[in-house]
């Protein structure tokens, strides 16, 4: 099993002519594109420093990777209007930095520091910022669909002109809430959009274990909902897919399933090597690496050179490395906090 | 003011909300068109229209999850189990989202489920629970149990108004069987405070829901024979109000709790274990509970009655209790 790089990864700017990547038709600028370009390696480069630190002993507890799954949260999350409001999941890092997180509070967390999002009360991507349109999840595969049908339907009430966006895994779909919530929200007409990542594998089960259809979009026709698969691996069809999806429920016409084909590239957490998975399934998907990918669609089309893209991922590093040292550097909570928070007091919702 | 009766205050505390403020709406299972099973929402899909009053499918946990995101977004939903029993169907959405959401992120979850819970009405296992204390064990979660007409319409406005998730369960025996006059204007009653609806010196009888008038009929009974029993209906069992029945049984030395969930864990159980540390020094009896045995609830009348915790067991109880 290949150790998991320390550096962010070569560029390709040989390969770039020979193999150009066509990834999905967009209009999006070019400008927007390096920004899209930047929450990968963001994504992709927190999350290999929070493994280091997890490895020093720095980051305890359960600690989820995205590897090979960026484009999904990044390529959807960049599709989001302002007002709109997203419930990521544990592999949705890169949605968190789209909607505004910093890698500073994401340190914090992970750390349980006194002054991170949830002051050292919740682990990993349990944080959210209604202000920020982020709704934090529970670790119950499945139960965010329903709560964001609910905040679809309260956006709807409040004349908000607003979408709820929120993922789910392979696995996640065979959950009851899964069923419940996509029913509910289809049945309401809410504008909610779902994306279920399909990643090949829920801990160790793999897909044939989980489900015994092959794509997890024909569930959409049981909903009576349009369904639309798509390349996870394509951060530009992600977000156009997911584009068309937000368009459709803002419009009045209701929730989408979109379904996003992609691979784990690591195990189930950290601790997880995942030898039960085919070596030579990661072999052939560390191929179509998403961020690679990505990098040839913009050398090859002529978006940004080399010099750009070593740029943002210079400036990533140093960020990294500052914000990681001043998480380091500051206090863990008071024990007296553990008491504290168990309910809003009244007047201050 | 004419007397209404408790299902009747209910009802009336969600039209005054509903009226008064736009965010409250209501989801459930028949409550619009039909009013509701027990006509709690009766007329209230032609006052305020569909989308405010939700017919939902068949889906407890996407009622109560849905509601959970609205309540998020600021409005004030109100879920109606139809029968308190499904509740178990929505556990993990109120146990481990809406319960320590507030704790875990500092967003507050201003839910209401609520519905008929309680037996003595030859309904069976799966409508017939009294499950308030699967629920007390969450953290985060507020739990309400009126006794009186007057408290179901002023707890439940006060329960609507309360920014945290709170489970109301309204006792279905109850429903037709009390009436009462209520006062005039809001009225909003207060979570967290228990009532003592019988002032007495020897003895004192706790209770909520229906046994709240188990212990009323047992105090009438023992005043025949000279003693007066202090009668406490809890109102609110999360946040518990420990120190109205603490200054009781200060004053009486005895404490019966009457309950008609099952005996083990039920919430007398809760407010006993409390009383044997902070009441020892006044006790001159031991703190005795009458309670559903731990059974599921039977449909033969003779059976459901075998079990119900009625008039002549607990008076049997605080008889025991007064010989100490």
């Amino acid at each position: 099993m290949a150790k998991p790089s320390r550096n962010w990864g070569p560029l390709h700017p040989a390969a770039a002519e020979e193999t150009a990547e066509r990834l999905a038709k967009t209009d999006l600028p070019r400008e927007r594109q390096l920004e899209i370009y930047r929450f990968l390696r963001l994504n992709r480069m927190t999350e290999d420093r929070l493994s280091n630190l997890y490895r020093q002993g720095k980051v305890v507890g359960g600690l989820y990777s995205s590897r090979g799954q960026e484009a999904i949260s990044v390529g959807s999350a960049c599709a989001l209007e302002p007002q709109d409001i997203v419930g990521p999941l544990i592999r949705n890092l890169g949605t968190m930095f789209v909607r505004g997180v910093q890698p500073r509070e994401v340190m914090m967390q992970y750390m349980a520091r006194a002054d991170g999002p949830t002051g050292g009360k919740d682990v990993n991507t349990h944080f959210g910022d209604m202000k920020r349109g982020l709704v934090a999840p529970i670790s119950m595969l499945g139960a965010l669909i329903p709560v964001m049908a609910g905040v679809a339907l309260a956006g709807r009430m409040q004349k908000k002109d607003l979408v709820a966006l929120t993922y789910i895994g392979d696995g996640g779909t065979s959950t009851g809430d899964f069923h419940e919530g996509l029913n509910f929200a289809a049945v309401l007409n809410v504008p909610f959009v779902l994306i279920a990542e399909h990643n090949g594998y829920a801990y160790s089960t793999p897909i044939a274990k989980q489900m015994r259809v092959k794509n997890i979009v024909t569930r959409a026709a049981a909903y009576g909902i349009p369904g639309e698969m798509v390349d996870g691996n394509d951060v530009l069809a992600v977000y156009e897919a997911t584009k068309r999806a937000i368009d459709r429920a803002r419009s009045g016409a209701g929730p989408t399933l979109i379904e996003a084909k992609t691979f784990r590239m690591r195990g189930h957490a950290e601790h997880d090597d995942a030898g039960y998975v085919p070596p030579e399934l990661f072999e052939e998907w560390k191929k179509k690496d998403p961020i690679d990918r990505f990098e040839r669609h913009l050398l090859a089309n002529g978006l940004a050179t080399e010099e750009d893209l070593k740029k943002i991922v210079t400036e990533i590093d140093e960020e990294l490395n500052r914000e990681v040292d001043a998480a380091l550097a500051s206090p863990m909570p008071p024990a007296e906090r553990a008491f504290e928070g168990v309910y809003c007091e009244v007047g201050a919702e | 003011m004419s007397a209404i009766t408790y299902i009747e205050a209910i009802r009336q505390a969600m039209w005054e909300e509903m009226e008064q403020d736009e965010r409250v709406f209501l989801i459930g299972q028949d409550i619009g068109i039909y009013g509701g099973a027990f006509r709690a929402t009766a007329g209230m899909l032609d006052r305020f229209g569909p989308e405010r009053v939700i017919d939902s499918p068949i889906s407890e946990s996407a009622m109560i999850g849905t509601a959970i995101g609205a309540a998020m977004m600021g409005m004030r939903p109100v879920v109606e189990m139809q029968f308190i029993d499904f509740i178990a169907c929505g556990f993990n959405q109120i146990y481990n989202f809406a319960g320590p959401n507030h704790y875990r992120w500092g967003q507050s979850v201003p839910l209401v489920v609520r519905g008929p819970s309680g037996g003595g009405v030859r309904s069976s296992n799966f409508h017939s629970q009294n499950p308030e204390s699967i629920f007390q064990h969450g953290p985060g979660l507020k739990i309400v149990a009126p006794g009186t007409a007057v408290d179901a319409r002023g707890l439940l406005k006060a329960a609507i108004r309360d920014p945290n998730p709170v489970l109301y369960f309204e006792h279905k025996f109850l429903y037709r069987r009390i009436k009462e006059v209520l006062p005039e204007g809001e009225a909003v009653g207060r979570l967290g405070e228990a009532r003592v609806m019988r002032p007495g010196d020897r003895i004192t009888l706790v209770g909520y829901g229906a046994t709240t008038w188990t212990c009323m009929e047992v105090a009438e009974e023992l005043a025949k024979e000279g003693v007066e029993a202090e009668v406490i209906d809890l109102r609110t069992l999360v946040p518990y109000d420990e120190e109205t029945v603490l200054a009781s049984v200060k004053k009486t030395g005895r404490a019966l709790v009457v309950y008609e969930a099952q005996l083990t864990l039920g919430f007398g159980a809760e407010v006993a274990a409390r009383l044997a540390d902070a009441a020892f020094p006044w006790l001159d009896a031991p703190i005795r509970r009458v309670a559903y045995p731990d059974r599921p609830v039977p449909y033969a009348r003779v059976l459901e009655n075998a079990l119900l915790p009625d008039k002549g067991k607990a008076l049997a109880a605080a008889r025991e209790l007064l010989r100490f």
